[in-house]
């Protein structure tokens, strides 16, 4: 397969503090120093200064190398302030590295965010013109598109109206069918899909499938997991600036939650100091009458959740949810709480939540829960917390092949033939 | 298709070449061709009178400036009538002066663009310099209505007026290109600007003739290259004497190399555009 993108030991540099103006001080610093002939070796300095030093920068990229091949899906993946974003600047052109070297063999197309260049005077036809050129089409191009993307993005009625009365959801529809069309050998598309509705964003997940399907290749960041693992067949995750190389969609996908739930100890949550009286306090793994954080597949296991009540807080509703590693949810429980008052006046409650072996399918999941009072007002939430791991142990015969096999064993049963 | 036919980019840090890729930006004249479009179709949408603004507003200074000048102060511009005199100065000095704002904000104003898509950033600039063209154009028509009132008939140097146009705008884009780059980083360059036209406009020939200037300080007077416009632009329509052609040497050259310096500027920080906006 050929290559479509290669990135060789790409690293960016950026000065922290103040670069986007220099400050008087500064400025006749440097001029003296210039003055003075005290060059300071700093020619690489992103920001064309010649005053640097080690200290107040910051590398938002270091020495990163991958190549992707054409026709492939690749997904960017990272927390937040990993990297993902300069990386698609870089490659995008907008912003040139401080060091390394990439080749891109194709037409590129990028897009960081849809309806770049609207001007909210113009109608949504001359609109149409201009953005198509910013993102890189020529004027016939957009010509010969026209009707397609003005279908795509159900516009029809208003194409001749300026697009300052547009609603926002219009905007980007009629932006991202643009884009939609252009018809670059690499696509470029940052977390664009995050606006717009769930109807539309199926739409676009649909159209940039079509696109890598007809073998052009796709780079896509977003942090909308089950999103990513549809669309894209390979991965990377950006750690603080660095990556290990691409692999398989489903190997990122698990390398960034292990990253993600980092910060909270596996198998546990434990709430910071909380003041208010109706609170989750701590969330347990536990198996075989153990705290534990990975728990075997074909065993039961319990999710203990201590929640802090107090006396006049009556009717109160714990709701959990058991999420999969895309943050889709599974099942969800809910159960009474009621305030019970403990010994020294501590109101601690205990609930625990059985689950049964073979229920979960081996993999990593996180919980959602939430505590409600009586009006069903949310007293506590705590979203994608104690993530923890159902590992595969012994020798089901279901889960001989390794493969994706849902995310729970269905009840069923297969029947003789009569 | 083969990799061989693909068009292939190359990412790396700024290499060190000293001008812009002009190649590059003429490769996206289309883009160029569309935001200057977009500019000027913009430019008095939801007005009432619309583009009678471009003719109205030099056309109205023009006449203030004959009521001061020409009947208050009485300056001797004989046998040229005033306000013809004085309308085919402004031409030119209210184009520097409206293009050379509009460019200075151009990069900052284009930042949104400007971080989420890659073009060359020479572009910026230079779209916005169209917008004031179409306005020289019909304050072109007017001076020509002007001058069929006053049954004024222009000589031969009028087929000099495009060089002395092409010269407007290199010294427009000369100056433009150097104060938008530095108002990338210095947004003191925005706010200097509007003072800046203002006190430039009185070392201009505009409201008086540059032989008001003592003769011994024509080539200093000549430093400032809007002289060399001025005068160049008057003689082409008017005819009045020939120019100083010594001043207007000094002129031309003062134009190239600020043009020069500029663009060299340009391509140093235009880099970093993207990051210290």
């Amino acid at each position: 397969m050929a290559t479509a993108i290669q990135i060789e030991s790409l690293s960016k540099r950026y000065r922290l503090g103040l670069t986007h103006a220099g400050s008087i001080r500064e400025l006749a610093n440097q001029f003296v120093g210039r003055l003075v002939g005290k060059r300071s070796a700093a020619p690489d300095e992103s920001s064309g200064d010649t005053t640097a030093s080690g200290d107040n920068s910051f590398w938002a990229l270091k020495d990163i190398n991958f190549s992707v091949f054409e026709g492939d899906t690749l997904a960017v993946i990272g927390r937040n302030g990993a990297g993902k974003s300069t990386l698609l600047k870089i490659l995008s052109r907008i912003t040139s590295p401080t060091t390394g070297h990439v080749e891109l063999f194709g037409r590129v197309a990028s897009l960081l965010e849809v309806g770049t260049g609207f001007h909210p005077e113009l109608t949504g036809r001359e609109n149409l013109y201009l953005n198509g050129t910013i993102l890189g089409m020529t004027r016939s191009e957009v010509r010969r598109q026209l009707d397609p993307i003005v279908d795509f993005a159900g516009v029809e009625k208003f194409i001749d109206t300026p697009v300052k009365r547009y609603s926002s959801g219009m905007k980007v529809r009629l932006g991202f069918a643009i884009a939609a069309h252009l018809e670059p050998e690499i696509l470029i598309v940052d977390e664009v899909l995050a606006v717009g509705d769930l109807d539309f964003q199926k739409k676009c997940l649909g159209k940039m499938d079509d696109v890598s399907k007809s073998g052009r290749t796709i780079i896509f960041v977003s942090h909308n997991m089950a999103a990513v693992s549809q669309l894209c067949r390979t991965g990377i995750v950006l750690n603080a600036g660095t990556a290990d190389g691409v692999v398989p969609i489903s190997e990122a996908i698990d390398l960034y939650m292990r990253q993600s739930s980092e910060m909270d100890r596996d198998g546990c949550f434990v709430a910071g100091e909380v003041d208010q009286d109706g609170h989750i306090a701590k969330i347990q793994l536990r198996q075989d009458e153990r705290d534990v954080t990975t728990v075997r597949h074909d065993q039961a296991f319990d999710l203990q959740f201590s929640v802090g009540t107090a006396p006049q807080l009556q009717n109160l509703r714990l709701s959990i949810a058991v999420c999969d590693r895309f943050q889709q949810k599974i099942f969800t429980a809910v159960t009474p709480v009621e305030p019970a008052s403990g010994p020294q006046g501590d109101h601690t409650i205990q609930k625990t939540l059985r689950v049964r072996g073979r229920f979960l399918m081996p993999g990593r999941y996180s919980i959602i829960a939430g505590l409600l009072d009586s009006q069903s007002q949310i007293l506590d939430h705590h979203r994608f917390v104690c993530p923890f791991q159902i590992e595969n142990v012994g020798d089901d015969p279901l889960l001989s092949g390794g493969g994706n096999y849902g995310l729970v064993f269905g009840e069923h049963q297969w029947l003789e033939a009569s | 298709m083969t990799s061989q036919t693909k068009q292939k980019t190359i990412i790396e840090p700024p290499s060190g070449a000293l001008f812009p890729d002009l190649k590059e930006v003429w490769r996206y004249r289309d883009l160029l061709m569309l935001l200057s479009w977009r500019d000027i179709s913009v430019r008095f949408r939801q007005s009432v009178i619309g583009y009678g603004w471009a003719i109205a507003r030099p056309l109205l200074t023009a006449m203030i400036y004959t009521l001061v000048f020409s009947i208050f102060v009485k300056v001797d511009t004989s046998p040229i009538p005033y306000v013809i005199f004085a309308f085919s100065g402004l031409i030119p000095w209210m184009y520097f002066a409206s293009s050379l704002s509009l460019v200075t904000g151009s990069v900052v104003s284009g930042g949104a663009m400007l971080t989420k898509v890659y073009f060359p950033r020479l572009v910026l600039p230079l779209s916005t310099m169209a917008v004031g063209l179409v306005e020289v154009i019909l304050q072109m028509v007017v001076l020509g209505l002007l001058m069929c009132w006053y049954q004024y008939v222009p000589g031969w140097p009028i087929l000099c007026l495009p060089l002395f146009l092409l010269i407007t705008l290199l010294t427009t884009l000369a100056f433009g290109i150097w104060l938008t780059a530095l108002n990338v980083k210095y947004r003191d360059v925005g706010m200097a600007v509007p003072f800046l036209i203002q006190t430039w406009m009185y070392l201009c020939p505009i409201i008086y003739s540059s032989s008001a200037v003592p003769e011994r300080f024509r080539m200093i007077y000549g430093l400032n290259p809007m002289v060399g416009v001025i005068e160049g632009f008057r003689w082409c329509l008017i005819g009045t004497d020939p120019p100083n052609w010594g001043m207007m040497a000094v002129s031309m050259i003062m134009t190239i190399l600020v043009l020069v310096a500029s663009l060299v500027y340009f391509r140093k920080v235009e880099n970093t555009f993207a990051d210290i906006i």
